[in-house]
């Protein structure tokens, strides 16, 4: 373990996340904060309303204990309890996610072009790093660490977020364990999301490629190259099939060449070519694409596999131009 | 610092050695870009425990041979560093090469302590406790950040990373450009102070010819894609002389066919001559050697090739 922690490529690795860490990291802070600042004044806004209105939970006006009843109530529905809480993780898991998303296509598109910019490129290949171990530091740290780094703090978030409702709670002598902490459930949707981390460096691939590749290929603007060649080749495509003239297929075009090139980077896009089944009902659709067995579905499709093919090879086309671009 | 010059001067011309021994050797190096030839088909060694300039005007090939050494581009011909091909080994020879091209290639974003961290981590020849030596001279801390120093702070913690890293081979491209006199001088002064020993060669681009010219003690111009002149100090000192002629001997200096001639104060004449007889000088007038950038001019002219 120690080798590894000081082998040459854990420096890359650290490399990257010391120049990265606004991103990877302090993104999903800020996020989680904001999320779990606005429990708070929520709970806040709830208080002060009920206080005005002279009501109280903790003794009904006849004397009786609500809270035994509303104890009562939900234990003998704690299902709806255990549905909360997983929405309470599922929706800091949404949004850590799309802030991951951007995060991680900007870190692409700029990886192996910052550095040629403000020319740090030289100090870089002035040590005894290959360009392969340079570009692969770059993909594990985008598609691996970052993703890693999201849903601990996705898991953080949830705890914090679940300590601020067990404190209320426990103000208004309700009992915490039995309504937030007794229950596995939503901890076993986190174990899911830190189960997909690897399917999501796999399914990535062709958009961590795509933007490797014009991030080490162009002189400047890789973000115009990027995102207008697919985007324009796709309109061009749409265009020339309303004239009639032979053309690629529509749907495949914009579905699997410029969604796969541009958007694979999203976190579970692999639903796409999931068996959606007969699901009408909202947490058990989420529960059944999360599960094991679609995932290990979803490692079984020619898509995940042709898209990875063509991502490792726009990566070692990046490698390339890393390698011998001359100006810098 | 000349006395320091001056004893390396004194060993044996290393540069002699068989070519197995060099630390450089190009055979017939050629880079072609899309318009134009940078490297045409030049010849060049440098030999261990060498200072070599490379001098040359801008587009003369300086940069791509700089380049081509450290790996960074591919070319045709000939060229071994250190024993190994750059194209193929560049890794490997990385370890035994160092480079500051241009100054300020410090990325801004990066802690002085996350440099030395991370390049204790990848190179195995670096001396951390050394690179910690040398920058307690200085007034960096290790939170700063690239981004809050001058130009002249950030060459010197690129220069304590790279002397503290226990290189064959250090090339400097324009290592100084745009820094104020005091850290020039400060960086050439420590590089020959704790830095170059016998086992160490270092070739160094500049235009400020002036400030290194102490300390080489080889030269090679360079014009046209060609090294046009490959010389130690002392054979340069030996071959070129500069005479200060007054105007009643003019015509006697002009008919030793000096390579060039350059009017001075008081109607006198100062006259550049590539290996005349000595005693036939001293008539003219005070023999002297010439500056290195007197002789790069009076070659660069064109009058002499």
């Amino acid at each position: 373990m120690n080798a590894i922690v000081k082998s040459p490529f854990a420096w890359l690795l650290k490399r990257e996340y010391w120049e990265s860490r606004k991103g990877f990291f302090w993104a999903q802070v800020w996020t989680a904060v904001v999320l779990l600042a606005i429990t708070v004044l929520s709970i806040i806004t709830l208080e002060v309303f009920r206080s005005r209105l002279g009501m109280s939970i903790n003794v009904g006006a006849n004397g009786t204990d609500m809270n035994a009843l509303l104890n009562n109530a939900l234990s003998h529905n704690m299902s709806l309890v255990v549905r909360g809480l997983d929405a309470s993780m599922l929706s800091f898991a949404t949004i850590g996610g799309i802030v991951m998303t951007f995060v991680v296509f900007f870190y692409f598109l700029g990886a192996l072009y910052d550095d040629r910019r403000d020319r740090s490129i030289l100090f870089w290949k002035s040590l005894p790093v290959s360009d392969t171990a340079t570009v692969g530091s770059k993909v594990v740290s985008g598609a691996l660490i970052a993703p890693l780094i999201t849903v601990g703090v996705i898991l953080a978030a949830y705890v914090c977020n679940q300590v601020i409702y067990s404190i209320w709670f426990a103000a208004h002598g309700l009992n915490p364990f039995t309504l937030i902490w007794a229950h596995v459930e939503p901890f076993q949707v986190w174990l899911h999301m830190l189960a997909m981390v690897p399917l999501y460096l796999f399914w990535a691939l062709p958009t961590i490629g795509w933007l490797l590749f014009w991030s080490a290929a162009v002189r400047s603007k890789p973000f115009l190259w990027a995102v207008v060649i697919p985007i324009a080749a796709g309109a061009l495509n749409s265009w020339i099939a309303l004239l009639g003239i032979p053309h690629i297929n529509v749907g495949f075009f914009w579905g699997q060449l410029v969604a796969r090139s541009l958007l694979s980077i999203i976190p579970a896009g692999w639903v796409t070519v999931m068996n959606p089944g007969n699901l009408t009902d909202a947490p058990e659709t989420i529960r059944h694409f999360g599960s094991y067995a679609q995932m290990a579905h979803v490692f079984a499709t020619p898509e995940l596999w042709i898209g990875a093919i063509v991502g490792i090879a726009l990566i070692a086309a990046a490698t390339w131009f890393r390698r011998w671009r001359d100006e810098v | 610092m000349n006395a320091a010059a001056e004893a390396i001067a004194e060993q044996p011309a290393s540069r002699h050695a068989s070519g197995s021994d060099m630390v450089v050797r190009a055979r017939g190096l050629t880079k072609r870009y899309k318009n134009a030839v940078a490297l045409d088909g030049t010849d060049f060694e440098i030999g261990p425990g060498r200072i070599v300039g490379l001098i040359g005007p801008n587009g003369a090939g300086k940069t791509t041979a700089l380049k081509a050494i450290l790996g960074l581009t591919d070319f045709e011909g000939e060229l071994s560093v250190l024993g190994m091909d750059p194209r193929r080994e560049r890794p490997q020879l990385m370890r035994e090469v160092c480079f500051i091209a241009d100054v300020a290639t410090l990325p801004r974003w990066i802690r002085v302590h996350e440099a030395i961290d991370f390049v204790a981590g990848v190179h195995p020849r670096f001396d951390r406790a050394k690179c910690e030596r040398f920058l307690s001279r200085t007034k960096l801390t290790a939170n700063q950040k690239v981004r809050e120093m001058s130009k002249g702070m950030i060459v010197q913690l690129h220069l304590a990373i790279v002397m503290a890293i226990d290189a064959r081979l250090l090339v400097l491209d324009e290592p100084t450009l745009g820094l104020d006199i005091l850290y020039r001088k400060q960086f050439y002064q420590s590089l020959l102070e704790d830095y170059f020993d016998e086992n160490k060669t270092i070739l160094i681009t500049t235009h400020q010819v002036e400030e290194v010219e102490h300390i080489l003690t080889d030269l090679m111009f360079i014009r046209d894609g060609k090294i046009v002149l490959s010389s130690t100090m002392e054979e340069m000192g030996a071959r070129f002389a500069e005479v200060l002629v007054n105007a009643d001997k003019i015509e006697a200096a002009r008919a030793l066919k000096p390579m060039d001639e350059r009017t001075a104060v008081f109607g006198k004449s100062i006259f550049m001559y590539d290996s005349a007889d000595p005693e036939q000088l001293a008539q003219l007038g005070e023999v002297k050697r010439p500056s290195v950038s007197d002789l790069f001019v009076a070659i660069m002219k064109g009058t002499y090739a």
